[in-house]
């Protein structure tokens, strides 16, 4: 077992890479990606990490030479945030469906405009639907701990899909935390090398990425879909891998105080260590709250969801992302979405907060709880209300 | 000199390669010089080769599933990258390489083929990227003048007066307003070691221009001349006479770029006039007799700064 060490999160991250003996980088530097692509180069430039760094002219490239080293065979990481992920939106629809596992960080950033360099969740948000596996950490050391499970989840021969690792831009990627780095042999004893059934090679050729005509394009995407949905079997297994070797649990939703609960909130990322705050205040004043967040975004963990939060009467779902003009913000209108057949469902109640860097306080927190409660009896009249915001 | 190239005595009619790692079959049209092009410059490169290819007319008619005209490995992601797909295919060699996940002895020929638009205009980026980086790999841009693919639009390869779907002549329009983008000249402004145009009528040219672009070290590219009997509104029996002509108008010089010098591989003593080359085409049947010497000028002057190009 590795020993605790004070760390900058994005170091730690690019440490976990290189303990996951990635063979392939391609990055293009944005804030507040920078860090751990920084550490990276200086890692291959020491020769600590044998691997090739591409220095990329732009984030399309980053993820376009990640496909054609990952296809090679090569073990490959990228990361990005904001604009460059939106950038790379093209390219990675193409990744799942030509399954190139290739493994990113998203150090999570607002989009333009007005230009913002901080966080919130409007990124990734925007990339639901590219097929890859979404994972979101909340503190140094899952970031650690889900970048190396991600290559061996990615990598699984039954799984062979790309896959991002959430973490938030500054309020996790800049802060210093306590983490543990696991040892070089338990990595390797927990992480295989890359071997992918099919791979460009002169020794035996093929095709890949070729034409799909009408007869054959429908069946190729539902093909898709099937296999992603049944990655989550894999992931649990990795999951439960880990926590022996490691004794860290990480489940598809994780939970905060919510077994008598009668009021949830659900907030993704490193807020949630805030939120978990201001749950243990409301607790001592005795309100039922507990806190939800999704640790697998994609696939869409619904059973483990429903289950969580069968027993409560209102669930306060936090968006760090707004749709403008639509009926609540992505968290808010998928999680309807998921509970609207369920047998037993809560009210759900949709707050946009903490957009481009905003801070969402204890006291924010417990104020939306108290609205969520105000809303056990009457129905909301908005699709979705706004925290944090002046008014003037 | 490049050591790899001294060593190379070059294919002649009597020891050209039996391969053919681009099969027939494919759904090209009938007299497309593209494919003919490629199909030479693969049987130059072999079949130690990784293919990454752009989105474009070669893409579709090679590799409609189930059927693929690939004998050898092959990618395709999107339109813009293939120079960046190619930049991580090259690395990712590397390293296995070095980690004894591939045989350190074999050597792969990392070849990124396009057309012009996919190399002059969205894929230029990433072109230039791939040539500043100095991956070893081969660029092959295979020129049919416009987006054939989508139905005859302007690139900025479409020379100077022709008709395409989007520079359609009219009362305020010669067709396309703007002179052909010289790719071949901004690669060598990246100073790497080989440059280089070709045509498929001068086969065994192309062919051993293709061969040393894959056997010099680090990028090299190679700007192939496609005639389109579809785009150009040519008859299909004429490419390869229409490429000729490209060639002895000087329209289309034949030339090497080594480590920055110039060589000009087919010297045009009695050039034909660019008229004859211009109205074997419908896509140059509107020009006036004044456009055409215009053109005539153009072209003459380009030859007159090669040549001195050839002379430093």
């Amino acid at each position: 077992m590795g020993k605790k060490v004070a760390k900058e999160v994005s170091i730690a991250i690019a440490d976990a890479v290189k303990l996951a003996r990635a063979e392939v980088i391609a990055a293009y530097p944005i804030t507040p990606q920078t860090h751990i692509v920084e550490h990276l180069s200086e890692l291959v430039a020491n020769g600590e990490l044998d691997a090739e760094y591409i220095t990329v002219e732009s984030e399309h490239s980053a993820i376009s030479a990640s496909l054609g080293a990952v296809a090679t065979g090569a073990r490959t990481f990228t990361s990005t945030s904001s604009q460059g992920l939106a950038l790379m939106h093209e390219i990675l629809f193409i990744a799942p469906a030509l399954r190139l596992p290739v493994v990113m960080v998203v150090a999570n950033r607002a989009l333009s405009a007005p230009i913002s360099i901080w966080n919130d969740h409007s990124d990734i948000m925007a990339q639901r639907d590219i097929g890859w596996i979404q994972l979101w950490a909340e503190n140094g050391q899952e970031a650690v701990d889900l970048v190396i499970q991600a290559f061996r989840i990615a990598e699984d021969r039954n799984v062979m899909f790309p896959t991002i690792v959430n973490i938030d831009g500054f309020t996790l990627s800049h802060v210093i935390e306590p983490v543990i780095l696991p040892e070089q042999e338990e990595v390797d004893a927990f992480l295989p090398p890359f071997r992918p059934k099919y791979k460009l090679d002169p020794r035996k050729p093929l095709t890949m990425g070729p034409v799909g005509v009408p007869e054959i394009y429908f069946e190729a995407k539902k093909a898709q879909d099937e296999a992603f949905k049944n990655s989550r079997k894999v992931i649990l297994r990795v999951w439960k891998d880990w926590a022996n070797r490691f004794g860290r649990e990480y489940h598809p939703v994780e939970t905060y105080r919510l077994e008598d609960a009668e009021i949830a909130l659900l907030i993704n990322g490193s807020l949630a260590e805030t939120a978990m705050t201001a749950v243990d205040k409301m607790r001592e004043q005795g309100k039922k709250v507990g806190l939800i967040r999704f640790r697998l975004w994609r696939p869409f963990p619904i059973q483990e969801f429903r289950k969580a939060v069968a027993g409560l009467k209102v669930l306060g779902v936090i968006d760090r992302a707004l749709t403008p003009g639509g009926v609540g913000g992505p968290l808010g209108t998928e999680v309807r979405a998921a509970l609207y057949n369920a047998a037993r469902r809560p009210r759900v109640v949709n707050f946009i907060a903490g957009l481009g860097g905003r801070d969402i306080t204890v006291e924010d927190f417990e104020e939306m709880a108290d609205r969520a409660a105000f809303y056990m009896k009457k129905r909301p009249k908005e699709a979705y209300e706004t925290i944090g915001v002046r008014e003037s | 000199m490049i050591p790899e190239l001294t060593k190379f005595k070059g294919f002649s009619v009597k020891n050209l390669p039996k391969e053919e790692p681009l099969a027939p079959g494919h759904r090209a049209c009938q007299g497309c010089g593209e494919v003919l092009a490629l199909r030479m410059a693969m049987k130059a490169l072999g079949t130690d080769v990784i293919v990454c290819n752009a989105t474009g007319c070669m893409e579709i008619v090679t590799s409609p599933f189930p059927h693929t005209s690939w004998r050898v490995p092959w990618i395709h992601i999107a339109f813009e990258n293939a120079a960046a797909v190619a930049s991580g295919v090259e690395a990712a060699l590397k390293v296995l390489k070095r980690h004894g996940r591939f045989p350190k002895n074999r050597h792969v020929d990392v070849v990124a083929v396009a057309g012009d638009g996919g190399t002059a205009d969205i894929g230029l980026q990433a072109l230039s990227g791939a040539l500043e980086r100095g991956h070893d790999f081969v660029y092959i841009c295979l020129d049919n003048e416009a987006y054939m693919n989508t139905g005859v639009q302007r690139s900025s390869c479409t020379p100077f007066g022709a008709m395409t779907t989007t520079s359609p002549p009219g009362s305020r329009s010669i067709g396309q307003m703007t002179w052909k983008k010289n790719v071949p000249q901004i690669a060598v402004a990246h100073g790497i070691p080989y440059v280089a145009t070709a045509s498929p009528a001068f086969f065994l040219d192309l062919m051993n221009k293709v061969k040393k672009a894959a056997l010099v070290k680090g990028p090299a590219y190679v700007h192939i001349y496609a005639p389109c009997p579809t785009g150009w509104g040519t008859k299909g029996e004429d490419s390869i006479k229409l490429a000729r002509l490209a060639v002895d108008t000087k329209i289309f010089p034949l030339y090497e770029v080594i480590e920055g010098k110039y060589y000009i591989t087919r010297k045009i003593t009695k050039p034909k006039p660019v008229e004859e080359y211009l109205k074997a085409q419908r896509r140059f049947r509107h020009l006036t007799p004044e456009i055409i010497e215009e053109i005539q000028r153009r072209v003459d002057a380009e030859y007159e700064r090669l040549l001195k190009l050839a002379e430093l």
